[in-house]
């Protein structure tokens, strides 16, 4: 097995809900809620789950833009949670992120080249030459050409902004990238584009990527293991062919079974969730999916059921399965 | 198994004056759309698929907009050349629209019955309140909303965004409309709420006897709704054909793209196709096919000529030399069939 590069230990995030005159504190957001997961070099681990299920916040607290409430994360040996905002700075230059809004992640009043060659000014890499000529080199790796370099984003297309957005997170040659949603604001042809293109950087490149992405085609198609989150937890984790072929939460069985499938041949068995998603102040007890589940019993409702391996490789939060 | 057809386009263009010129948005489309049956148009941004949406209601934004030629035939009405007065009686009862954003499109500021109640009696001024209400609530329960008498008060902050689409289809549905227009129904929604409103869709469909005008994005969305589908390219349709015969045998070469481009759930394809290219600025292509630019099987006539809607069968359609019987070149039926390159070279 890889080496783990990334280890994420009991991770919360609550975000305090704040009211009155005086902003006091009368609840809590429960974004993300105690979640364990490691990701191994070279490989993609894809996050899947609905609006409200807290992975994109996952992605920020790793990056600790915004501070976890509690829990550890290791980053190639280095705990994350314990640096100081400074020495963290260091670190992004080894984690980076892209966005999903190729629109709104990009300067406008930045011509491409400012935009790239700023995180090797704000990293200290590099003299202005060589700084010049990197950013030229990323253009054309991310299938631009360096004619772009002298314009502004707004004269560039949704998929050539966000290949702007990809080579502005390799220019500090990272170890990790999280993409957030990277191909959702796009067309199905550019999305294809733009997936090939991540493959092929991360082949060339030696990457690791956590992809975060609510389409599970999408991530099906790019990641080696996939999480599905549900209301700030991780309820199911496994390598991507076994969670698409035999997934073991009702929830992550439901959530396949939602997605419209472009053949009209297809043939299949509907699961269709009644409700909506609970909102993340006020989860249910004991089980967090209890509520929409079609399989809860009674044990759903008072315990939280554990993250824990049923398989070699995958794990999952259920009490159905708890004697395996 | 000829059904009426309640919905005609004939031959219509939609137009916008900017200041680069006049650009048209819909180029010369003409379709129809059935008594009770569901018509998907597929295309990607920028194709004209909202336009044509918002040209059968009469709500293109004017000026820049204007429907510069064509007809738009409902029911035997020519809707295009009615004024804002008369369309204004037709539109939410005769044809009715629900939009992408269901948060956007309702009135923050008014009770859901409230604007339930609006919509009915803009268009029954003789109902009482009571009588409106009574249908409100009905159509409400209708759609699957839970605790509709409680609802009826609340205000769109309230809801959910599957419920606000609800309403949305509630309200449109409110007069008995002969056309529902769905512009991106489901885009801003989760998949489990997505699933949840298609078929609805489906069920008011068929216990309605409605005739739905879906445009979407999303092949899958088109797989598993609608019985014909309509491929949208740059202002134009490329291709008309029953869903299974888009899905099995796609005509076009953008169509196949398109498809062969979306990553099945299903199984892990080793790379994905892409299109290469971008979709054309508006008015940039003038001649020749507009789609040839990216077009993997593009030979000289394709930059030269315009190319028609060829047939492939009667209810099969598309905008390709491929089809054209003129041309030497064969391609092989089956998806993802190669052109005889030779052929095509030699042609």
């Amino acid at each position: 097995m890889a080496n783990v590069l990334l280890k994420v230990e009991n991770l919360t995030k609550y975000f305090p809900i704040r009211a009155g005159m005086l902003a006091r504190k009368v609840g809590d957001v429960k974004a993300v809620n105690d979640i364990s997961f490691e990701v191994y070099e070279g490989e993609t681990l894809g996050i899947v789950g609905e609006s409200g299920c807290g992975k994109s916040t996952t992605g920020r607290v790793i990056m600790r833009l915004h501070e976890p409430t509690s829990g550890k994360v290791t980053f190639d040996g280095v705990e994350l949670t314990a640096l100081s905002s400074e020495e963290m700075r260091k670190v992004r230059r080894d984690i980076q992120m892209v966005f999903q809004d190729p629109y709104a992640s990009l300067n406008p009043r930045h011509t491409v080249e400012k935009i790239l060659e700023e995180p090797l000014i704000v990293h200290g890499i590099g003299s202005a030459e060589e700084r010049r000529r990197k950013v030229i080199e990323y253009l054309e790796v991310v299938g631009l050409s360096a004619y772009h370099a002298k314009r502004y984003p707004h004269q560039f297309s949704g998929g050539q902004r966000q290949r702007i957005g990809i080579a502005r997170a390799l220019m500090t040659n990272p170890k990790l990238i999280i993409a957030d949603e990277p191909v959702s604001a796009l067309d199905v042809s550019i999305q294809a584009q733009v997936l090939n293109l991540m493959q092929k950087l991360q082949e060339d490149l030696k990457l690791t990527y956590i992809f975060i992405a609510h389409d599970l085609g999408v991530v099906r198609h790019i990641s080696d293991r996939v999480a599905v989150m549900y209301l700030g937890s991780m309820v199911e984790l496994a390598a991507s062919e076994d969670l698409y072929a035999e997934p073991l939460h009702p929830y992550s069985q439901a959530l396949l079974s939602a997605v419209p499938i472009p053949d009209p041949n297809y043939e299949r068995e509907q699961v269709i969730l009644t409700g909506d998603i609970p909102s993340p102040s006020n989860p249910p007890t004991g089980c967090a999916f209890h509520t929409r589940c079609p399989m809860a019993m009674e044990v759903c409702k008072q315990q939280v059921p554990q993250f824990r391996q049923v398989k070699p490789g995958h794990s999952v939060a259920c009490h159905l399965y708890n004697d395996r | 198994m000829s059904r009426k057809k309640i919905l005609e386009v004939k031959d219509l263009e939609t137009s916008f004056f900017t200041d680069d010129g006049r650009i048209a948005a819909v180029d010369h489309i003409s379709f129809s759309v059935e008594e009770g049956e569901i018509l998907a148009i597929v295309g990607e941004s920028g194709c004209g698929k909202s336009v044509t949406s918002l040209s059968i209601m009469g709500l293109v934004p004017s000026p820049p907009g204007k429907i510069t030629a064509g007809e738009i035939l409902l029911d035997g009405q020519n809707l295009a050349t009615l004024s804002e007065k008369e369309m204004r009686q037709i539109r939410g009862k005769d044809v009715a629209m629900i939009f992408q954003e269901p948060m956007t499109s309702l009135n923050p500021l008014f009770t859901i019955g409230n604007q339930m109640m609006e919509a009915i009696q803009i268009h029954n001024k003789t109902w009482t309140k009571k009588q409106a209400k009574e249908r409100a609530i009905e159509m409400m329960k209708l759609v699957g909303l839970p605790r509709a008498e409680e609802l009826f008060k609340e205000y769109p902050h309230q809801l959910s965004g599957g419920m606000r689409q609800r309403v949305m289809i509630a309200m449109a549905l409110v007069c008995d409309p002969k056309v529902l227009i769905a512009d991106e129904p489901t885009t801003a929604l989760d998949v489990t709420i997505q699933a949840q409103i298609l078929k609805l869709m489906k069920d008011l469909n068929i216990r309605l006897q409605t005739a739905v005008l879906l445009i979407t994005h999303d092949l899958g969305v088109v797989a598993e709704t609608c019985e014909r589908v309509i491929v949208m390219y740059a202002g134009q349709i490329v291709e008309q054909a029953p869903v299974q015969e888009i899905f099995k045998n796609p005509q076009h070469p953008y169509t196949k793209g398109l498809i062969q481009s979306v990553p099945d759930m299903r199984y892990k394809k080793d790379a994905l196709y892409s299109i290469p290219g971008n979709v054309p600025k508006p008015g940039s292509i003038q001649k020749g096919c507009r789609f040839a630019p990216r077009c993997e099987y593009a030979f000289p006539r394709c930059s030269e000529e315009n190319p028609e809607l060829y047939s492939k069968t009667k209810a099969h359609t598309a905008r390709c030399f491929l089809l054209d019987s003129e041309n030497e070149v064969v391609l092989h039926a089956e998806m993802g069939g190669q052109v005889n390159g030779e052929r095509i070279a030699e042609s």
